[in-house]
Parts: structure tokens; sequence; C-alpha cells
């Protein structure tokens, strides 16, 4: 860097030792980041780690435990409920994801038109995503009630179909807490999304159309591989935040009817928390990892690849 | 879909009645009013339910859509009978003080990541996206034994000091984006005309930083107030709960719910963060994206 030696050349008045050091750009560095590390390796880094290590413990509410190997996860390959919790959260990711992104690029590309009242109503699609999730899941619960579910009202008086028992069948419960998932999903697409195709320059589409391209080849060519460095952040942030959610199954139904709703994180809850078995569910909650880390690796690759 | 995508596309000036008219309505306008509609109902039914009266709510005859006798009797009962006040108090000194911390540690995590040349500082960088990209899912069992050892159990700090965990990553990577967009040139004048780095840093480039200090503060409160799992599992006192805990938990008793009270609840503890968000909604959309466009 040629700017450090600047200063000197102006003769400016010799700086205390503790000023010297702090104008190179190493230690300053460093130094700038002590807290972060700190917090993150006290309280992330560390009990990631210790929670490896539980994994292969025997530890339980009120003993420590000793190790025992690889029997947690053995003990899961026996377990139907694990193997259930595992398929359903496989299951509600990819689904909700793929509404997500479909339902999410379409608010996109509505909201890129021009229509009255642009501010307000980009600012009330957004609010599903602002509300914290546990309250306005609650609500859904409230809607989807096998008594007085006002979805089933529209449903029998507006559309004449028959009632459904949201929750409380093994056929639709899950479906029913991927509803949830997407309506609470969709504008965290769509609005990153606008902020995308905003960036896409004017140019490029009339360009587009001078030589005679239509809406969807403009779509392909130009809006999609555009809009790329987006979808690749959203996606792999939703596919994350959706593998681990544990509010929303929490609030709508605690894995019930027979399990048919039990994801990952709602099943270690249950088996570490209430159920006090401490290893057994961090050995549950490990198996994330490496899936997660799998699904970071695809969806980093697979779009990338196409650069 | 198929008609409007053979349209000519944006003619704007002089369009046909096509696409001026009813295409524009079926192409825009409709589609928008059901993502509104879809949107937004929850929030209207969460409303009207919390001011129906008992009787209405379990009156299946009656179209449930409106509110005919319209009570406060729901939110009377919740601001009286339960500890909404306190978990309100409790919820906004968590969010205040982790939103705080988060700040002050990723801020300066984020200039030294985005500006300085220092050895490891790539590996670091990679190290918080990824820390970014962990569930607390997977942490909350070792969380809850390292706050038990730390004899956090039941005290606020243990939330106060874990939401930065999540906050941190996120708010250091949105700033990166922010902070390399302030153009170099303004920081290298100022340390000619003698600054030192720490000065530029904070007289240069944290004013011109603001929005995106702003919107990285505001999710970071905005995700606080809502957390739910390690508020669940750290907490057990009724008195020292954050509101979406004490919601959950004690509002619903056993299999009973009580959807007039716990419907008014949800409203009154989203009516914060709404505040706020409406406040500064552009801050927000730009803040959100400013990561992604740019990161």
């Amino acid at each position: 860097m040629t700017i450090a030696a600047a200063p000197k050349a102006r003769e400016v008045p010799v700086r205390p030792f503790h000023v010297r050091i702090l104008q190179r750009e190493a230690p300053l560095g460093y130094m700038l980041l002590v807290p972060t590390m700190l917090m993150l390796g006290t309280f992330l880094a560390f009990p990631f780690l210790w929670g490896l290590w539980l994994a292969l413990t025997s530890a339980e509410i009120g003993t420590s435990g000793h190790f025992i190997g690889i029997a947690n996860f053995k003990y899961e390959m026996t377990d139907t409920v694990f193997f259930q919790s595992f398929w359903n959260t496989v299951n509600y990711t990819w689904i909700t994801t793929i509404f997500k992104l479909v339902l999410g690029l379409a608010m996109a590309l509505l909201l890129n038109q021009a229509f009255p009242a642009q501010r307000f109503v980009r600012a009330a699609l957004l609010l599903p995503w602002i509300i914290p999730s546990v309250l306005s899941t609650l609500a859904w619960r409230w809607m989807f009630d096998p008594t007085f579910s006002v979805v089933n009202w529209v449903f029998v008086h507006t559309f004449h179909l028959a009632a459904v028992n949201w929750l409380g069948t093994t056929n639709t419960a899950l479906g029913s807490l991927m509803i949830v998932n997407v309506w609470r999903g969709v504008p965290f697409y769509g609005i990153s999304f606008l902020a995308g195709l905003q960036v896409i320059p004017v140019d490029l589409y009339e360009a587009a159309r001078v030589d005679g391209a239509s809406r969807l080849q403009q779509f392909r060519e130009i809006t999609i591989p555009l809009l790329r460095p987006v979808l690749v952040v959203v996606l792999l942030l939703s596919t994350i935040l959706t593998f681990g959610d544990f509010q929303l199954p929490y609030v709508l139904t605690r894995g019930a009817p027979y399990n048919s709703t039990n994801l990952l994180s709602t099943w270690a809850f249950n088996v570490g928390v209430p159920g006090g078995e401490i290893g057994v569910g961090a050995a549950i909650s490990v198996v994330l990892f490496p899936i997660l880390a799998f699904l970071i690796a695809t969806v980093l690759f697979t779009l990338r690849r196409a650069d | 879909m198929a008609t409007a995508l053979t349209t000519p596309p944006r003619p704007r000036e002089r369009g046909s009645l096509w696409e001026r008219g009813l295409g524009k309505w079926i192409r825009v306008y409709i589609p928008l009013l059901i993502f509104i509609v879809l949107t937004l109902f929850p929030f209207y039914w969460m409303t009207i339910t919390s001011f129906k009266s008992n009787t209405e709510l379990l009156d299946t005859a009656r179209n449930p859509m409106f509110v005919v006798q319209p009570t406060l009797y729901h939110y009377r009962y919740l601001l009286s009978e339960s500890h909404f006040f306190q978990w309100l108090l409790n919820t906004t000194i968590v969010a205040v003080a982790s939103t705080t911390i988060s700040l002050l540690c990723s801020l300066p995590a984020a200039y030294a990541l985005a500006r300085l040349r220092f050895r490891g500082a790539d590996a670091i960088g990679w190290g918080v996206f990824i820390t970014y990209l962990v569930p607390p899912t997977l942490l909350f069992l070792p969380l809850a034994l390292l706050i038990k050892t730390f004899g956090l159990s039941n005290n606020l700090f243990s939330l106060i000091l874990t939401y930065p965990t999540f906050l941190i990553p996120f708010a250091t990577w949105l700033l990166i984006g922010y902070f390399k967009s302030i153009p170099r040139e303004l920081e290298e004048s100022a340390l000619v005309d003698g600054a030192t780095r720490l000065q530029a840093m904070i007289r240069v480039v944290m004013p011109l930083a603001l929005p995106g200090i702003l919107s990285a503060g505001m999710f970071a409160f905005t995700l606080s107030w809502g957390e739910f799992l390690y508020s669940l599992i750290f907490i057990s006192d009724t008195q020292l709960k954050t509101l979406p805990v004490g919601v959950v938990q004690e509002l619903i008793r056993g299999d009973d719910f009580f959807w007039g009270q716990l419907m008014a609840a949800a409203l009154l503890a989203s009516i914060p963060v709404a505040l706020l968000y409406s406040f500064f909604v552009e801050y927000f959309v730009a803040g959100m994206t400013a990561g992604a466009v740019k990161g």
C-alpha cells in the first residue's frame, strides 16, 4: 500500500506506539475481529463441538454420561420415528422451496410492474416475514381449527367443497405445515428477487426486443441469468432455515398426529428436552449437519456451474 | 399467461387497448390482488378474532368474516390477568441488548473484513459466513448445557448472550456489502489528511454506512423479538418469559385455546415490529438485499 507511506512524507507528528501499530492493517484487522471471535467462539463454535461430543455420549438430564461411541446413531437407525422425521424434513424442505421459488419469482415480476400504491403494496406483502413466526403461526392454527376453521368455511360456503381436517389427519397435517411455511417464506423470496430485477439494466431488454426476442426468451436469457447471484443466496438461506424449522411445527402440531409432522428439529427437541436424553437428542441434531453441508454444496455447485 | 406473453412488451406510451385495459388487469392487478388477499388474510383474521365475543367466536351458524358486536373483553382480560406487560418488558430488554451487542461486534468485524488486508482475512470471512448457516436447531442442546454451566439458566442474560450467535454473522455479512459499496477514495483522502485508520473508520466510513447499520440493527431487533427456541428452553419462570414463548406456553392451557385472547396477544406482540418496520420499510428492503445483490 502506498497510502500508508503518505502521512510520513508529510511529516505528521510522531504518534504513540499503540496508534502506530493500529495504523498497520493486520494488527488493526485482528483487533477489530476480537469481539466477534469471542462471541461466536464461546456461544457457537464451542457448543457445536460439544454437540458432536454429546452425540457420542450417554448424557441425560442431570448426568454428563460417558463415551459410548456411535451407539446413539445405531439406536437412531432402529427408531422408526427418526426415519419418519428425517423424510418429513426432506419433503418439507424441497416441496416448500419449489413453491416459494416459483411464487416468489411471480411476486417479484408482478411487483416490478407499474401499479398504484406501489410502496404500500410492497410493505404489506412483506408482513408475514416481519411478524414473529410463532404469532402468525398461531393465527394459522386457529384458521385450521377442526371445528371453527375459517378456511373450511370458505371452502364450504364459497366453493362448495368438503371441509378438511387440516392438522388432524396424517394425510393433511404435513401439507398444512407446508402451506404455512410457503405463506411465511414467499415475501422474502419476492422482495429479494425484486431487488435483483431492479438492478438489471433496462437496455438489455430493449436490445432483445429490437432483435425480436419474445417475453419468454427475454425471461430465460436475461432475467434468470442476471438474477442468479440473488437466487443462489436466497435459495441457500431459505433451504437451511426451512431444514432447521422448529417454531412452525412446534406451534401447529408438535409432531402429531402419529408423528406425521415430526421434523428432525422437533424430534431432537422432544427426545432431548422433555425426554431428557441429551446424547440421543444431540445425535439427532448432528444428523442435520452433513445433510445441511450437502445441501449447501449442491445449491452452490449447481448454480455456480452455469456461470 | 400464454396470451400475456405474446402481447408486445411495454409500449407504454401508445399501447393497444388490450395492453392498457383488460390485459393489465389479467396480467398484473388480479394476480397482485390474489397475492395481497392471501398474504394479509391471517392478519385480518387475527384482528377480527380478537374483537369478537366468545359467543360470537363459537357460533358456527354465523358468517365468521365480520365482527357483529366488537368487544375489548379479550384485551382487558389479557392485560389484567396475564403477565403480558412483564413479557413485553423482557422481550424489549433482550432485543435491545442483544442487538446492541451484535452491532458492537459486527461493525468492526465487517469493516476489517471488507477493507483491511491481513493474513487469514478470507478464511475468517468464510468462517463467519458458515456460522450464518448453522441453524439454532443444531446447537440448542449443548447451548442449554453451556448456559447451565455458566449459571445463567432462567436468566435473561442467557438470551442476551446467545442471540448474537445468529445476529452477528448475518449483520456482519450485510455490513460487509455496505462497506464495500463506499468508495475507498473517501477514506484514503482522510488518511492522507492525517487521520488514523480508526478515525477514518469512525468518522468517514461509519456515517456513510448509516443506512446499512440501521437496517442491520432493525433486522437484529426483529429477529430477537420473534426468537422462540432458545427462549423456550433457557427460561422457565413465567415472570421471565419473552412474548412469543409467554403467549404460546402460558395462554394455552392444556387443550384449552382461548382464541380471542390468544389473537389479541399475537396482535399486540406484533405491533412493535410492525411499527418499526413500517417507518423504515425502505431501509429494510435495501438492507435485506444489500448482502444478496452485492455479496
